[in-house]
């Protein structure tokens, strides 16, 4: 990358280099420019153009391939009377909103577990991360099999009528399975925060509450969780903007389906805009989502940040 | 370590305080949520379709190494690992050399309007989800010839760019510019600076930047599903898109390349796993 261009020798006026070097040195600001603008370019042309170049196509009946016409908001409009639309986005809420809460409880708990006075602490961290560096999309044929097969098989024997048949064909049901998938994957990331967390409270804090009488849900409450705010609001900010654009726990499990039921707005952005012909509509819904991811993000920001007092 | 003996307080020196052996064991079995899946993985890979059927946790009878050979030749394997380990690495040296060095500058002039808007653009960006963008991307890339290997990296390092100027600068911003005034008066111009004193400092971050490059890389889906055209370029992932939609029932083998893909990860996260974890860990909380 940046290939090293060596300014031409008569723009610095450097006073009688005291040992003769191969390029004379480069007046730091010049080099400063050199340096950022290869990259400036790169990402104008790869993600400024193409959030552009987006915007104007969903104003646009442009099918993906061949002529268009520009036809104004209208796909806007179209948007908010898509019964599709309506559904994706309200499973890609519910969704992530559950599979936020989940993760975060339950990586918490875990990291409380591996923070306390625990043999084998190292091994089992370790082997609690092991999620967080496989493939989703692999793990996720791994959990349709386990979902489709072993479940029902397990249910069956156990009694329990509910779940004897795949959870993933089961159209209110499916989206429990991608959480599961989801939250088994997200909880390894978000231990480790919780941990490097933890480990920021200083050991005296409980010591001193536990000699007040504070028992360990006082202790938990009044010491642990305020101390670790900043490491909440992390994982959450970091969690639900992963799951909002969940993508590949979908193409493992369910395809979007049974029916339409698990079909995330990234899903539906991807089969509609490459697959379904309708390239310039998509674009439109990937505009409305950003906009709604932005909304979101402020907002959570806002909130949890006045929770903590001040950051 | 020792065996607990309550009521025993001893030694002024409580190094190790007492073990809590019941919560080691709750944390050992909740560790089995982890392990029961990769158990029941390896185990499907090695049996034949007659074994399967029951809950699928039982040890296979006897071993069915072949499930491994057919899933080798049906899901393209060598190529597929090929792809997907030249692509990783080009876009770990790539994002470690330029990332650092667009970072480096805009840390020291953050000062000038310029260079502080081009973080917060920068920054910005993490707002913008990949399906954001997607189709235009898509269209881009297949017009420029980009739809390969290539482009792949080209476009991980670009993207990386808004989180990785996130943990650079803020790295930056604690190290002492008196080395590199030093270095300066010395006679070193910028581009020298930057080789000899500041990459080098960068290492803790390096680390942390090309650890995460790596499992994005390595692991990512949507981004080769949507560019890349070639099904000689397929990376691993893609490839077990692609073999899942054409022999969806040929269960042992289909677990055979699972194991398979996973493996290369698993492995070097064994060996690395400390300084897998503590990179992962100086990521989020500078």
């Amino acid at each position: 990358m940046t290939a090293v261009t060596a300014p031409p020798p008569s723009t610095s006026a450097d006073p009688t280099p005291r040992h003769p070097r191969r390029r004379p040195p480069s007046t730091g600001r010049r080099a400063y420019y050199v340096m950022v603008l290869p990259a400036l370019a790169l990402f104008l042309l790869f993600h400024t153009l193409p959030v552009l170049q987006g915007l104007y196509y969903s104003l646009t009946d442009y099918a993906g391939y061949g002529r268009y016409d520009f036809v104004g908001p209208s796909n806007y409009l179209a948007l908010f009377q898509d019964s599709r639309i309506w559904e994706s986005y309200l499973f890609t809420f519910r969704f992530a909103l559950v599979a936020t809460v989940l993760t975060n409880l339950i990586a918490l708990a875990v990291a409380l577990g591996l923070n306390g006075r625990i043999r084998f602490r190292n091994t089992l961290r370790g082997v609690f991360f092991i999620p967080n560096v496989l493939a989703i999309l692999i793990v996720g044929y791994i959990f349709n099999y386990l979902f489709s097969n072993s479940l029902p098989y397990i249910a069956e024997k156990l009694g329990i009528e509910a779940l004897s048949t795949s959870i993933l064909a089961d159209p209110d049901l499916a989206w429990v399975g991608v959480v599961i998938l989801a939250v088994w994957q997200a909880v390894a990331f978000n231990v480790i925060i919780y941990l490097a967390g933890l480990q920021t409270v200083p050991e005296d804090l409980y010591e001193a509450a536990t000699l007040d009488g504070a028992g360990a849900w006082q202790r938990f409450r009044s010491v642990t969780l305020p101390l670790i705010g900043p490491f909440v609001t992390i994982n959450m900010v970091l969690a639900l903007r992963n799951f909002l654009q969940v993508f590949d726990h979908i193409a493992a499990l369910t395809k979007g389906g049974p029916g339409t039921s698990t079909t995330s707005v990234a899903h539906l952005i991807y089969n509609g805009g490459l697959n379904g012909g309708e390239y310039a509509y998509q674009t439109a819904n990937a505009v409305l989502f950003f906009i709604c991811i932005v909304v979101i993000s402020i907002f959570q920001l806002r909130i949890l940040q006045r929770r903590e007092g001040s950051v | 370590m020792s065996t607990t003996v309550p009521g025993n307080e001893p030694l002024p020196r409580p190094s190790r305080p007492r073990v809590n052996w019941w919560l080691t064991a709750l944390m050992a079995v909740l560790s089995l949520t982890v392990l029961v899946p990769l158990y029941f993985t390896a185990v499907t890979a090695l049996k034949s379709p007659d074994q399967l059927g029951g809950s699928g946790f039982g040890l296979p009878e006897d071993i069915r190494w072949s499930n491994f050979s057919d899933a080798w030749r049906l899901t393209n394997f060598p190529s597929a690992m090929m792809n997907s380990a030249l692509i990783t690495v080009g876009a770990v040296v790539l994002t470690l050399l330029t990332n650092s060095l667009v970072a480096y500058a805009i840390a020291r002039n953050m000062h000038r309007r310029f260079f502080k808007g081009l973080y917060y653009y920068f920054v910005s960006a993490l707002f913008v989800p990949f399906p954001i963008i997607m189709l235009p991307v898509v269209k881009q890339t297949s017009l420029l010839g980009l739809d390969n290997q290539s482009g792949l990296i080209l476009l991980y390092v670009v993207y990386g760019l808004a989180f990785n100027i996130f943990l650079y600068v803020g790295f930056l911003r604690s190290v002492p510019k008196e080395l590199e005034e030093a270095a300066r008066t010395d006679g070193a111009g910028t581009w020298t600076i930057f080789r000899r004193v500041i990459f080098p400092l960068l290492m803790p971050m390096n680390a942390t930047v090309g650890i995460l490059t790596c499992l994005w890389a390595w692991n990512d889906f949507l981004l080769p599903l949507v560019i890349l055209s070639d099904p000689s370029a397929q990376t691993l992932p893609l490839a077990q898109y692609i073999f899942q939609s054409q022999f969806n029932t040929n269960y042992t083998v289909a677990f055979a390349s699972y194991l398979m893909a996973l493996a290369p990860v698993l492995l070097v996260y064994v060996f690395a796993q400390r300084w897998v974890i503590s990179g992962v860990m100086r990521g989020s909380i500078k």
